[in-house]
């Protein structure tokens, strides 16, 4: 059993919650313990960066003090969380007069970071720690060539963390591979979604989905599938104004990838939370049932 | 001998004496052991200067001289030779550096003057222990090895060669030419490459001078300057060359054809091909790896056809050994692979195509005779050209190019020339620094090419509007005017970076050159030896130096060809004195000094089982010294003793 300090992050549990309830519910058959951190609060989000650095850095390092303290990798199953967390760790190391300065304001709540921690994303402990191959000896029910887009979004490759391709990533591909699924050639798999502008800018935002899910049904796609908690609500609930926007229809499921993972391991599709999914997986459901009556399963 | 020391101070203008009290030095030195003399004057170097050391010599009988100005490597060649004239070894002879070491790095005068009488007293320590050394002198031998048959290499070939010296020129592909065969113009004066490159080779392949090695490689390198020993392997080319009349039936003949590398993949040729119709020399070789006769056993189709019995299936690699006095490496570049560059879509998209394959579709010897057609085989409308592909990118090249900027507006010109359609070039600055390339550059705005200052984010065929459908999409960010924008093309060409040859490394080692940064040979001084290398009689030009356009390229060869021609035309070489010596009473033949030699100067002798210094190649670095677990080598004109004493001078 492989233990990580876990963050899941404030979507995790809100609107990503299909993403926090698969996790847990896939960590345990692929022998990973994911131990919550205790007491973890907000990361400081991407936006927050930019109206106080200082601050933004010093509400990340708390999280990342909490963890260091653990002594196991820290491990986030959200990519913005994951963005935030690293690039103020990245900071702290390399400016040695702010991590004096954040320890300082840390120091209050008794709490000190020393930069000795690795933050990791699920992605990549899927894909390196696990191993591809490993989950595909656990898996139970194969999905059979089910056609998936598979979508990494920009913050779990950008910045150049050297663990992927920025421009053309594979790790996601092959995690849906060695469900027995197909990574279908996607060539918008690292572009934007949008990220927080549906708030402020929803019109441009819509005609970025539109793209993507145009990109994907393009080639075959029968769903797609994303670890990101923001890409995942945008693709998902913004589908039915990009049809009303743009007079499409639209009708393509996105999962996040811990989803797909848990239904190749055999696991309920209540547990994993796909009823909380807003484009009706069903279609997904029922490929997977159809093509498992068939090989006689 | 009683070392009887004379010390002079430098005031070099005000560059020393403007920080250093130069007289309050000359005073401390007047009184150091061994000092008969100690004087201070303007400037050392001078014919003045340098007199009043020869005098003193003759007159008060000195034996060792010190002269406290700047480095060594600026005048101590002067004050040697000095020492020379007056009848002194100039090895007796040392050296403070006291401005660039001291005045011009201390702002407080005491401090500076403390420091420059501690220089003086560990110059003066330190010569009271030098020893006579003797230079040798070594014959040059008058051939020379030219590897690599590009323009450089031909240039620099056909310059010894006719002086009447013996050349090697050694070539791995089946044809002299290199890459400059490949080009259509050449900027900024649009003239054909091939029709002013192929006199040149014709010169090569006819010259009575130049024994011409196509299809081979250097194995083996030994020896040094002057006198090295060089083993080349010449592939079987399964076609007799003295039989051989260049008739080309066998190439009509032969049922297999492959990508040409040539014409950068565009094309097809033969197994038995020469790569060009100019090829020199016009004799065809067997591709052994395609042949479906070495493949399966049967075919021989250019047997059959071959009027004069060229064809011998049973040729075999040969080894040739030849002696040479001094090498010029002029291995040339490899244009960038852009097929990591994923959002430019090379090798995904149709129409993306490389700055070389551009230049053979424009060519009018090229696969389409010229004719710039698309994949359709229909006329682009608009072709756009992104510069700087794989250069001054981090990720892949930080260096520019420099020929970039000026072929791709060749190309402009070109496509101007040959089609009617719309050009845009996307650029970060545009480089056009050499002579009449600021006119050439005038010239392509002049013609309605649009240039737009910004490095494309990406280049997409999936269209966002009915106008996009079915184009390529540039996505970039227009930096002059501050927008994103879009931009729909028929073409889209790469001008990729010059990069070093794969196999840099494996030559470097092999020539024992030292690589720069980015992988390119390292000159021996970035300004004032640009064509030498840290190994005596190893030279370099072209490419394989840093990338460079025709004209540079040409005039780097001519420049190691005269470098070569003066060693061949004093006809002996001075050999550093300074150079290690091993005790082979105490060596232990552990061969550790082998591996830290950055020379390669120690051999190892297996009957005596003792290693040795070739000082021939020995440069005196003293890295062996150093390495030596037992304490067996030691440096000539750096003893323990002089170091040691030069030391303790210091702590006065």
């Amino acid at each position: 059993m492989k233990q990580y300090s876990y963050y899941p992050g404030c979507s995790a549990e809100a609107t990503a919650i299909g993403l926090g309830l698969s996790v847990e519910v896939i960590a345990k058959p692929l022998d990973m313990e994911l131990i919550e951190i205790e007491g973890w609060t907000c990361c400081g989000s991407t936006p927050y960066g930019s109206v106080d650095e200082l601050e933004s850095i010093v509400v990340a390092a708390r999280n990342l003090a909490l963890a260091e303290k653990a002594g196991l990798d820290l491990v986030t199953p959200c990519s913005s969380c994951f963005v935030t967390l690293y690039r103020a760790h990245i900071h702290l190391i390399d400016h040695p007069r702010l991590m004096a300065q954040v320890n300082q304001a840390l120091a209050v709540a008794g709490l000190a970071y020393h930069g000795n921690l690795r933050i990791r994303h699920l992605t990549e402990v899927l894909s390196n720690d696990i191993t591809p191959e490993v989950i595909a000896s656990k898996v139970k029910r194969p999905l059979n060539g089910l056609k998936v887009a598979p979508y990494y979004g920009c913050q779990l490759v950008r910045p150049r963390y050297g663990t992927d391709d920025t421009e053309f990533p594979q790790s996601l591909d092959r995690l849906v591979e060695c469900l027995g699924a197909e990574a279908v050639y996607f060539p918008l798999k690292a572009r934007c979604c949008g990220g927080a502008l549906t708030i402020s800018e929803e019109s441009r935002v819509l005609g970025l989905i539109r793209k993507l899910l145009d990109n994907a049904l393009e080639n075959s796609a029968q769903c797609i599938v994303t670890p990101c908690p923001l890409c995942q609500t945008n693709l998902d609930a913004y589908q039915s104004r990009v049809n009303s926007k743009f007079k499409t229809h639209y009708n393509l499921p996105v999962l996040f990838i811990t989803q797909l993972i848990g239904l190749a391991l055999g696991i309920d599709s209540t547990s994993l939370g796909l009823n909380t999914n807003i484009v009706s997986p069903g279609i997904v459901l029922e490929y997977i049932l159809r093509q498992e009556v068939k090989s006689g399963a | 001998m009683e070392p009887r020391i004379g010390v002079y101070t430098c005031h070099c203008g005000s560059n020393i004496a403007g920080t250093v009290d130069v007289a309050e030095v000359t005073r401390f030195a007047q009184d150091l052991d061994g000092v008969v003399i100690a004087r201070d004057y303007k400037f050392m170097c001078s014919d003045p200067g340098q007199k009043l050391i020869k005098k003193d010599i003759k007159e008060l009988g000195l034996n060792r001289v010190v002269v406290a100005s700047c480095s060594p490597t600026m005048h101590e060649p002067t004050f040697r030779r000095a020492c020379q004239e007056a009848g002194i070894n100039p090895y007796l002879f040392e050296m403070a550096n006291i401005r660039e070491h001291c005045s011009w790095v201390t702002e407080d005068k005491q401090e500076a003057t403390e420091k420059a009488k501690a220089l003086v007293s560990a110059a003066v320590s330190r010569v009271y222990y030098h020893e006579p050394l003797e230079t040798r002198e070594v014959p040059i031998n008058p051939n020379t090895l030219v590897v690599g048959g590009g323009i450089a290499g031909i240039q620099a070939a056909l310059k010894i060669a006719d002086s009447g010296h013996k050349v090697y020129l050694v070539e791995t592909s089946p044809s002299i030419g290199g890459h400059m065969a490949q080009l259509d113009k050449t900027f900024p004066t649009l003239d054909c490459s091939a029709c002013i490159l192929t006199p040149k080779m014709t010169l090569v392949g006819s010259h009575p001078y130049i024994e011409l090695l196509t299809y081979s490689e250097v194995e083996e390198v030994s020896g040094y300057i002057g006198n090295f020993k060089v083993k080349i392997r010449k592939k079987a080319k399964y076609v007799d060359a003295d039989k051989c009349t260049g008739c080309g039936i066998c190439q009509i003949k032969c049922p297999a054809k492959v990508d040409s590398e040539f014409e950068a993949g565009l094309g097809k040729r033969k197994v038995i091909y020469t790569p060009f119709p100019q090829a020199v020399p016009n004799i065809p070789v067997i591709d052994r790896e395609h042949c479906i006769y070495f493949i399966k056993g049967k075919c021989r189709a250019c047997e059959k056809f071959c009027e004069v019995g060229a064809i011998d299936f049973e040729q075999q690699d040969e080894i040739l050994e030849v002696e040479v006095g001094s090498i010029i490496v002029t291995t040339g570049f490899e244009v960038f692979d852009p097929t990591p560059i994923y959002q430019y879509g090379y090798g995904r998209l149709d129409n993306v195509v490389t700055s070389l394959e551009f230049e053979r579709l424009v060519n009018s010897a090229g696969p389409t005779d010229g004719e710039i057609l698309l994949k359709d085989g229909s006329h682009p409308e608009s072709i756009a050209i992104i510069h700087c592909v794989g250069s001054r990118d981090e990720q892949y090249h930080e260096y520019c190019s420099r020929v970039c900027c000026m072929y791709s507006m060749k190309f402009a010109h070109l496509i101007k020339e040959h089609t009617d359609a719309e050009v845009y070039e996307f650029y970060i600055d545009i480089r056009s620094f050499g002579k009449g390339y600021e006119e050439f550059y005038n010239r392509i705005l002049s013609e309605g090419t649009t240039f737009i200052r910004g490095k494309p984010a990406e280049v997409t065929n999936i269209a966002e509007t009915p106008e996009e459908k079915g184009k390529l999409v540039v996505q970039f960010e227009d930096t002059l005017a501050g927008l994103q924008r879009r931009l729909p093309v028929d073409m889209v060409i790469l001008s990729c970076a010059l990069e070093p040859q794969p196999d840099a490394g494996k030559t470097a080692r092999l020539f024992n050159i030292n690589r720069s940064a980015d992988g390119f040979f390292l000159e021996k001084h970035p300004k004032l030896d640009p064509v030498a290398t840290m190994t005596d009689g190893v030279f370099i030009a072209g490419c394989c130096q840093g990338p460079k356009d025709i004209p540079d390229t040409v005039a780097q060869a001519s420049a190691a060809a005269a470098e070569v021609l003066a060693m061949i035309s004093k006809g002996k070489v001075e050999i550093e004195a300074a150079t290690a010596i091993i005790d082979e009473s105490i060596c232990t033949s552990c061969q550790a000094c082998l591996l830290v030699c950055p020379y390669s100067a120690i051999d190892f002798d297996e009957e005596k089982k003792v290693c040795r210094v070739n000082e021939a190649l020995c440069k005196g670095c003293g890295a062996c010294v150093g390495g030596c677990p037992s304490d067996a080598i030691n440096l000539k004109h750096y003893t323990n003793e002089q170091i040691v004493a030069q030391m303790e001078g210091a702590l006065v």
